[in-house]
């Protein structure tokens, strides 16, 4: 649906050429739920924007749908954008315009007439669940409904494509919760593909399907969201997914507790008695300092912090983590 | 005292109203359009989204500060040829409109550049995205957003033609200004120019509540 060919983009500052984003390439499919997910600064934002245009690669190529799109101007260019809905951080409503003026906008600029536009936006508005809000004014909604509002906005013209540029970051948790579930019923109604970016590890568990991690204009890892957070194979994924998966040890636990490890068990190992197992066969008692288990695309992801006790003799130290890494990503837990 | 100045004004009040809102008049209609227009100029051609010319920006922004660099009165003077070819005549409330229309220009397209600068960029992005043509956005957008600034900048170019017109009026432009001038002043009428400043201070306190007003109707 997506392809991104070497895709470069850079800035020109005082001193030298900024690269934002270093020649990128990423193939996504169609009705995906895309992340695209890396710290601040990565090049997300610069990135996603390259889809509709809004910023122009300096080198590289953007297909859609098998189409080039990269040098595409004036009315192609209105047309394409028409086909690609764009939600942004800050909503970016026009604040002196009703709700229904702001949907009203998208459909305006693809010439819908005047005749069909009052029952699309109503249409629309019913979609994001904001038809009483119709005559209000983004400065009078919260956080949650102005980003309604946005998406109410982006699929004015039935695009095929949502871009998602850190669409939740702006919201507290209650209002992020009801934007995913906003993403997720309409994903559910309409064959959509959505590139959603974040930095929030926690949108990212609950929604993508597959993510690309992002870190200094480059994208270092791209993988299902299931083995991005049970596998993390780059050290900037690693570092992302130990940071989404503490449990925030009290230091008393960390001092006494022996040495400690965190234990992310793999999907098929998700039921199995693993720690009994280790009591028996090496007759070591792991004690459990913490433990939960999250649900990635619907499938179990256990997490736990044992620890082991500090006299226990080398060799079967590493008989027993050996053993655990059989199952599990096994890492000395670190708070951070 | 009380009857002279009162003689004073019932001859000459009438008159100086009608001169002033003239000059106001044709001012206020021609710096409206002239300099809502340069700024949109202005604006325009300093966005690589719309009209990138930095040829066409730098040519009319060297001219407007050219022109508010020079102090009003002065001005009145430098554009007397041009004022004559204009309108044939150098005195009178047409004559004097004139300068005060260029300088209302100049200034109410400062106002409004800086109006539209202060524009969300994000939004004006977000309206890029959904396709809409240039212009749409330039109506539907930056209009609509710009639009509380805009008022309240023609509010204060409007106060300051009255101060304008005032100035005109001693260079021959008759009106209330000239009113103040010529008995307040060289006839130490006090009571008349008493009165001329308490009725420009009304105007002012009008236009400036006029001007509020509407720009709280258009924000939201």
């Amino acid at each position: 649906m997506i392809r991104l060919e070497n895709v470069s983009v850079a800035f020109a500052q005082p001193h030298a050429l900024f690269k934002a984003v270093d020649q990128v390439s990423l193939e996504i499919e169609e009705g995906e739920f895309f992340g695209i997910v890396g710290p601040s600064g990565a090049g997300k934002s610069t990135l996603v924007r390259t889809i509709n245009l809004l910023q122009r690669p300096t080198s590289g190529k953007i297909y859609l749908a098998g189409r080039e799109i990269t040098n595409l101007q004036g009315r192609e260019l209105s047309l394409l954008r028409q086909n690609i809905g764009m939600i942004f951080q800050h909503f970016n409503l026009i604040k002196n315009a009703s709700v229904f003026d702001n949907v009203a906008l998208a459909l305006k600029a693809s010439s819908t007439p005047q005749a069909m536009l009052d029952s699309r936006v109503h249409e629309l508005l019913e979609l994001v669940g904001l038809s009483k809000q119709l005559k209000q004014y983004p400065q009078e909604l919260s956080g949650g409904q102005k980003q309604r509002v946005a998406i109410a906005r982006a699929l004015a013209n039935r695009p095929k494509i949502l871009l998602c540029d850190e669409a939740t970051s702006a919201l507290d948790p209650e209002h992020t919760q009801e934007v995913i579930q906003s993403l997720r019923d309409i994903k559910a109604l309409y064959p959509l593909t959505v590139v959603f970016i974040t930095h929030q590890m926690e949108v990212a568990k609950s929604l993508f399907d597959r993510i690309a991690i992002m870190a200094s204009g480059r994208v270092v890892e791209v993988d299902s969201a299931y083995q991005i957070f049970s596998r993390p194979k780059s050290a900037e994924a690693c570092s992302l997914v130990k940071r989404s998966l503490n449990f925030g040890l009290s230091e008393e636990v960390r001092a006494k507790g022996g040495e400690l490890y965190k234990i992310i068990f793999k999907a098929e190992h998700a039921y199995a008695p693993t720690i009994a197992e280790i009591s028996a066969k090496f007759q070591v008692d792991l004690s459990i300092m913490a433990g939960r288990i999250e649900y990635i695309q619907n499938q179990p992801l256990g997490c736990l912090v044992v620890s082991l006790d500090p006299k226990l003799e080398a060799e079967k130290r590493s008989k027993v983590l050996d053993f655990l890494q059989t199952r599990a990503w096994v890492s000395p837990y670190q708070e951070d | 005292m009380i009857e002279a100045t009162l003689e004073i004004l019932q001859r000459e009040l009438g008159k100086a109203i009608a001169e002033t809102a003239i000059m106001l008049g044709i001012a206020a209609l021609f710096s409206l359009i002239l300099g809502i227009s340069l700024g949109f100029v202005l604006y325009l051609t300093r966005q690589p989204a719309f009209l990138a010319n930095p040829g066409l920006n730098r040519g009319v922004a060297g001219i407007i500060n050219f022109i508010r660099s020079i102090p009003f009165i002065i001005l009145v003077v430098f554009t007397l040829p041009f004022t004559f070819w204009l309108v044939g005549t150098k005195i009178g409330p047409v004559a004097a409109a004139v300068p005060m229309s260029i300088s209302a220009t100049v200034f109410l397209a400062r106002l409004v550049e800086m109006s539209l600068q202060e524009v969300d960029r994000g939004v004006i992005e977000a309206a890029f995205a959904t396709g809409a043509s240039r212009a749409l956005i330039i109506r539907n957008v930056l209009l609509v957003e710009a639009a509380p600034g805009i008022a309240r900048g023609i509010t204060v170019t409007f106060i300051s033609l009255i101060g304008f017109s005032a100035m005109a009026g001693m260079v021959g432009g008759g009106g209330i200004g000239n009113l103040a001038v010529q008995y307040g002043y060289y006839r130490y009428e006090t009571g008349v120019m008493l009165f001329t400043i308490v009725f420009l201070v009304l105007i002012v306190q009008f236009a400036q509540y006029c001007g509020d007003l509407i720009a709280r109707k258009l924000a939201h």
